[in-house]
């Protein structure tokens, strides 16, 4: 015992004093963030760094914006939510779809009446489009084009990327939309797997491999092809017929500042929805007017598709679809992505 | 603070008595102390906590999990894969290294600094090099995008640096009379260098090795641009682990690190006795 006593003390000090220091360490900023109220903390999904930055250089030029300083957290929609639900300070959650922000209603962050007001929770809008090589040589118009042999196909994986789960779920969603049963529906999307080249872990790196060389289409969304093309990006992008009206939820954390609340009226705003509209999200009110440089057609930016599918009429709203397609046993998805790894 | 105190300033009479049963004087002890809590810190409490989580699920609901055809999958080729680049790092680990402090060429210096440029690289940079070198762009026209072989290129490139570094300083004060004298009485080069100069190597190569067979299986952010993470074919495990998190199933994810976990272990366990063996033997 006396052998190792003095040891195992200076342990036990190094422990009290090495646990006091982490915590003094971290109650500090807590404690003074609290305090100012002139701060909005924007988390949002990644593509969102960009686009925002215009909306908030706008709002700054109002009355309620002025002094108004921001924080701002951009990475993937589900690691975002992840994060908030972990202790990053919140005030308005931007995030990819539905689940994510049910995530923190789940533990209690952001109140369960988030989807009450009269634009239903969602801030920003886009379709699921096919990019596809300049020129599109291989002819890429349709879904049904994509099930062709040799044609390869790119898109992120639906089980590490929750934007994802969009683009598989246009697939799928588009013999629906053509009268077509489940059963129809899971033959295209088996077809379909059998031709993805590649799932890469996010939206990003789908675009990189894309770029890299790889696939002749990548499955993507109308705003990032937009913003890509703007930016010189050397591609063409398809809106097909059938497509999927991708909603991008917006929630107030339950202890919201008052800007942050000012801040998304302003995001919702004629002025804050053309902000987004010129960086490709189609507006929520379609008689908005842009120009959008990067467009297929920037006069036109946003056509409307012979079919435009929605989550909650198409396909019973997220939690149901959720449920449907991307359990991780059952899933109707889950299971067709296993069974493509077999042929 | 008072706790220090304490110890460090014991009455003179007492440290006299006291010092010739002590193991360690109050400087150690204290060294001691601050790399348990920081390893605890660090590592323990965390590992622990992946395995209380995967405990969760109960021994049925594990298995379940860690037997799936997609989860098994991705965990055999992660392992595979893994144990196959390690295999290459021994060799080729050793063979660097050996290049490196033996032999004299025109840029020797400039080989030295590269080899720790994977080190160096943010992953998923290496991804992008990767990519750019085998992807379908390929200058070198090496077609290995979304194949097995992307795993291996990738994980070959992550881990190069591990056996190099760690046999190289060995080697470097590995006494060359030894090999002269094992010359000088008739031993030819191959079994100068298989009895005399590999005991001395093997405990860096399985220091090396282990370091390289554990980053391996863990690796995530350069392979997953190359690889496809295509379903039972090029999926590996820690994919998986973002699935499981992805849909909120904390507990399957930690499963799956657990398993990897376990066989991390097992093979840094397995490559210490080894090493041993070998080492007893050779001497």
């Amino acid at each position: 015992m006396t052998n190792t006593f003095p040891a195992t003390w200076v342990g036990a000090a190094a422990l009290a004093v090495s646990l006091a220091a982490t915590t003094a360490a971290c109650s500090d900023p807590a404690s003074s963030a609290s305090g100012s109220g002139q701060k909005v903390s924007v988390v949002g999904f990644s593509v969102l760094k960009t686009a925002n930055k215009k909306v908030i250089e706008d709002f700054s030029k109002t009355s309620a914006g002025k002094g108004v300083s921001f924080s701002q957290a951009y990475g993937a929609s589900g690691d975002q939510a992840r994060a908030v639900i972990a202790g990053l300070k919140a005030d308005e959650t931007h995030l990819s779809l539905e689940p994510d922000i049910t995530k923190l209603t789940d533990a209690k962050l952001v109140p369960t009446t988030w989807k009450n007001g009269p634009n239903k929770g969602i801030l920003t809008q886009s379709v699921v489009v096919m990019v596809v090589r300049k020129g599109n040589p291989k002819g890429i118009k349709s879904w049904d084009d994509l099930i062709k042999p040799g044609v390869k196909i790119v898109t992120p994986n639906p089980g590490s990327s929750g934007s994802a789960k969009w683009n598989i779920l246009a697939a799928y969603g588009h013999v629906l939309a053509q009268g077509g049963d489940d059963a129809a529906a899971q033959a295209y999307l088996k077809k379909f797997l059998a031709n993805v080249a590649t799932l890469p872990g996010s939206g990003k790196e789908a675009t990189t491999a894309f770029q890299g060389g790889t696939g002749d289409v990548l499955l993507s969304y109308e705003n990032e092809a937009i913003e890509a093309r703007a930016a010189g990006g050397d591609f063409d992008y398809v809106v097909p017929d059938q497509t999927l009206l991708i909603q991008n939820p917006v929630a107030l954390t339950s202890t919201a500042s008052k800007p942050a609340k000012a801040f998304l009226d302003f995001q919702l705003s004629a002025k804050g929805q053309t902000d987004y509209a010129v960086q490709g999200f189609r507006p929520l009110d379609s008689s908005l007017k842009v120009s959008v440089p990067g467009a297929n057609d920037p006069s036109n930016p946003f056509p409307t598709p012979a079919t435009l599918m929605t989550i909650d009429k198409d396909f019973g709203g997220w939690s149901v679809a959720n449920k449907k397609y991307f359990d991780d046993k059952a899933g109707i998805v889950t299971k067709l992505l296993a069974a493509s790894g077999k042929s | 603070m008072a706790t220090i105190d304490v110890v460090a300033v014991p009455g003179p009479a007492r440290a006299r008595r006291a010092r010739g049963r002590r193991a360690l004087g109050a400087g150690s002890g204290l060294g001691l102390g601050i790399s348990v809590v920081w390893l605890s810190l660090l590592v323990l409490i965390p590992l622990v906590a992946v395995l209380i989580s995967a405990a969760g699920l109960g021994p049925s609901g594990f298995w379940s999990v860690v037997t799936g055809p997609q989860t098994l999958a991705a965990l055999r080729i992660t392992v595979l894969e893994s144990v196959a680049v390690t295999a290459l790092n021994i060799v080729m680990g050793t063979a660097l290294a050996w290049v490196l402090v033996r032999d004299r060429f025109w840029g020797k210096r400039l080989l030295d600094i590269v080899i720790d440029v994977p080190f160096a690289l943010p992953t998923i940079v290496a991804g992008l090099v990767l990519l750019s070198l085998y992807g379908p762009k390929s200058p070198l026209g090496l077609h290995a995008a979304n194949t097995r072989y992307a795993v291996f290129l990738a994980l070959a490139f992550v881990t190069l640096p591990f056996v190099v570094r760690t046999v190289q300083p060995v080697l470097e004060t590995l006494e060359r009379d030894v090999e002269e004298a094992a010359a000088s009485l008739g031993a030819s080069r191959l079994t100068t260098f298989r009895r005399v100069v590999l005991p001395s190597l093997v405990p860096a190569i399985a220091a090396g090795a282990a370091l390289s067979f554990a980053r391996a299986i863990s690796e995530y952010g350069s392979l997953v641009l190359l690889s496809g993470n295509l379903p039972m074919r090029t999926e590996v495990a820690s994919v998986r682990v973002l699935t499981y998190i992805e849909n909120g199933n904390k507990a399957a994810a930690s499963a799956v690190a657990a398993i990897l976990l376990l066989v991390a272990l097992a093979v840094i366990v397995g490559l210490d006795i080894t090493q041993r063996r070998l080492a007893r033997r050779g001497s």
